[in-house]
């Protein structure tokens, strides 16, 4: 693969969220302390702000030679345009209902296959390795794309540290069940909890990404906050959110969107223009932000991962 | 009391539009605006479909037999949010590349279903007309326009196909539009029913005109 250098602004370098939102904050308490002098109250007081701000920066994030060069998706876009159907299937709702999920404490046990089970805070997972910012094109299966700063580093690194063993095959992940939280889980659109599966060569190619930032921020919740996978080659749903557990296994997982509808959505699904779904084509998807559509690319445009397929029928594997 | 009510609910009939419009202006229609005018003039064309489909019913239940001039209005509503719906989709999602177009039609159920439906309310539209009802004549009229029918379930069946799940929209649609079209069964099949045993039939009934 031709690896392009970056000349793009870093996202790191935009205007990170918690100094326009204390501009905001600023300004609404400028127009409080406004209202407050009137009262004869301490303007001071309403300045200061009164919370640390949660999502501060990630410290030392490196740039990758993964990283797209295209032109990133605005922060609002990737935001408050979620498919999270443990929240709702309406796609502008889970950045409203997300806002009070619990992310901290979060356990993930990983278990199956491995000869080190065990429970680990997210927090140790997270400073496993170095933070790296992944840009990566994020396509959907229903047709519509985006270009996302992810902030994380290789899958492997995980599953190098949990050591599987020889028969392991596949990893199965699964987001976290709790309808109290998950207003979507009250209902069974989908069979909870979410699963999704890799093949354990697929999960651990390079550009797998355990995912806990995007933007050079912590994950905002409606985003899979606080853990997720991101796999740029397939379709979106198989970078499964909040993961709770990572199991290692002999056979195939069947994950939830194949269970669902197993004509339509396959265990591989990855990006392949030449394979429509079989009620839309995915020939072309509509990059949020742009008027034109444009074609959809093999593998999403990450031919790295080709090998992985090599021989195998994707018509029938898709 | 028509006379003034009817331009207004010409305006509010065009809200809809109005609100896209003005969304758009502020760039306040979200991450995939495309989207939300396709699906947006999708939901009127339906909800106009399914009101000038109740204009009969609510007119014989409730007796205010003026409901029937607003039922043009509404139908050509309907109309006017189809062909925005399908320009949005010719023109925004296939950029006026027939050649595609036409292989959705022919390859998507959703779209087929969907254009079919569309198609058929075309020649509604062109004798919507007092001198089309004229020229064709009441009855053959009546029956070119039950057309309406097969245009509302085409589009209920096109929205339930192309949902990814999540069904409970195109249910809503489906449900009322089940009713509207029972309606029509129940008031085709009593008279039929009470001849059929020899009695009388009703005198109420018997008042229906045959829709």
């Amino acid at each position: 693969m031709l690896i392009k250098k970056s000349n793009d602004i870093p996202s790191s370098e935009i205007t990170p969220k918690s100094l326009y939102v204390n501009r905001r904050k600023f300004l609404a308490g400028a127009a409080m302390a406004g209202g407050a002098a009137l009262m004869g109250k301490r303007v001071n007081d309403l300045l200061l702000p009164t919370t640390v701000q949660a999502d501060a920066k990630i410290d030392g994030i490196q740039k990758s030679p993964l990283s797209t060069t295209e032109k990133v998706t605005p922060y609002k876009d990737v935001t408050n345009y979620n498919n999270y159907y443990e929240f709702s299937t309406d796609k502008y709702e889970p950045a409203g209902l997300a806002k009070n999920l619990k992310t901290r404490p979060w356990k993930v046990k990983i278990d199956g296959l491995v000869s080190k089970k065990q429970e680990l805070d997210v927090d140790t997972i997270i400073k496993m390795a170095t933070p790296e910012e992944r840009i990566y094109r994020h396509r959907c299966v229903e047709g519509w794309s985006i270009v996302v700063p992810w902030v994380g580093f290789s899958l492997s690194e995980l599953i190098k540290r949990a050591e599987p063993l020889g028969k392991a095959k596949f990893v199965e992940f699964t987001t976290i069940y709790d309808p109290g939280q998950m207003p979507g889980q009250r209902s069974n659109i989908l069979n909870w909890p979410y699963i999704e599966g890799l093949r354990l060569d697929e999960a651990m190619h390079p550009l797998a990404l355990l995912c806990f930032g995007m933007y050079g921020e912590p994950l905002p919740n409606q985003d899979g906050a606080p853990l997720r996978i991101v796999l740029p080659w397939k379709y979106g749903f198989k970078s499964a959110k909040a993961i709770v557990r990572i199991r290692f296994t002999d056979s195939q997982p069947i994950n939830t969107w194949n269970k669902a509808a197993p004509d339509e959505y396959g265990f591989y699904s990855n990006v392949n223009p030449n394979v429509d779904h079989p009620r839309w084509s995915q020939a072309k998807e509509r990059r949020l932000g742009e008027f034109f559509k444009r074609p959809t690319l093999m593998f999403n445009g990450y031919d790295q991962v080709a090998s992985l397929y090599s021989g195998m029928d994707l018509k029938k594997n898709f | 009391m028509i006379r003034w009510f009817k331009p207004f609910a010409f305006l509010a009939c065009l809200v809809p539009l109005a609100r896209l419009g003005w969304k758009a202006y502020n760039q306040a229609l979200g991450a995939n605006p495309i989207e939300v005018i396709t699906h947006s003039t999708g939901d009127w064309t339906l909800i106009f479909l399914l009101i000038t489909l109740a204009i009969t019913p609510l007119r014989k239940l409730t007796g205010q037999l003026w409901l029937i001039r607003f039922r043009r209005m509404f139908g050509l509503f309907a109309f006017f949010y189809v062909a925005l719906h399908f320009l949005t989709y010719i023109w925004l999602d296939k950029f006026f590349d027939l050649h595609e177009m036409l292989r959705d039609v022919a390859k998507r159920k959703f779209i087929t279903v969907g254009f079919t439906g569309f198609v058929l309310l075309i020649p509604l539209a062109i004798t919507s007309t007092a001198g089309w009802i004229r020229r064709l004549g009441g009855k053959r009229w009546q029956r070119l326009h039950q057309l309406i029918y097969v245009s509302a379930v085409a589009g209920v069946v096109h929205y339930w196909w192309l949902v990814k799940k999540d069904i409970h929209k195109p249910l809503e649609f489906a449900i009322v539009l089940g009713i509207l079209l029972a309606y029509r069964v129940v008031v085709w099949a009593i008279p039929k029913a009470a001849a059929n045993k020899g009695g009388p039939v009703p005198a109420s009934r018997l008042q229906l005109p045959q829709e």
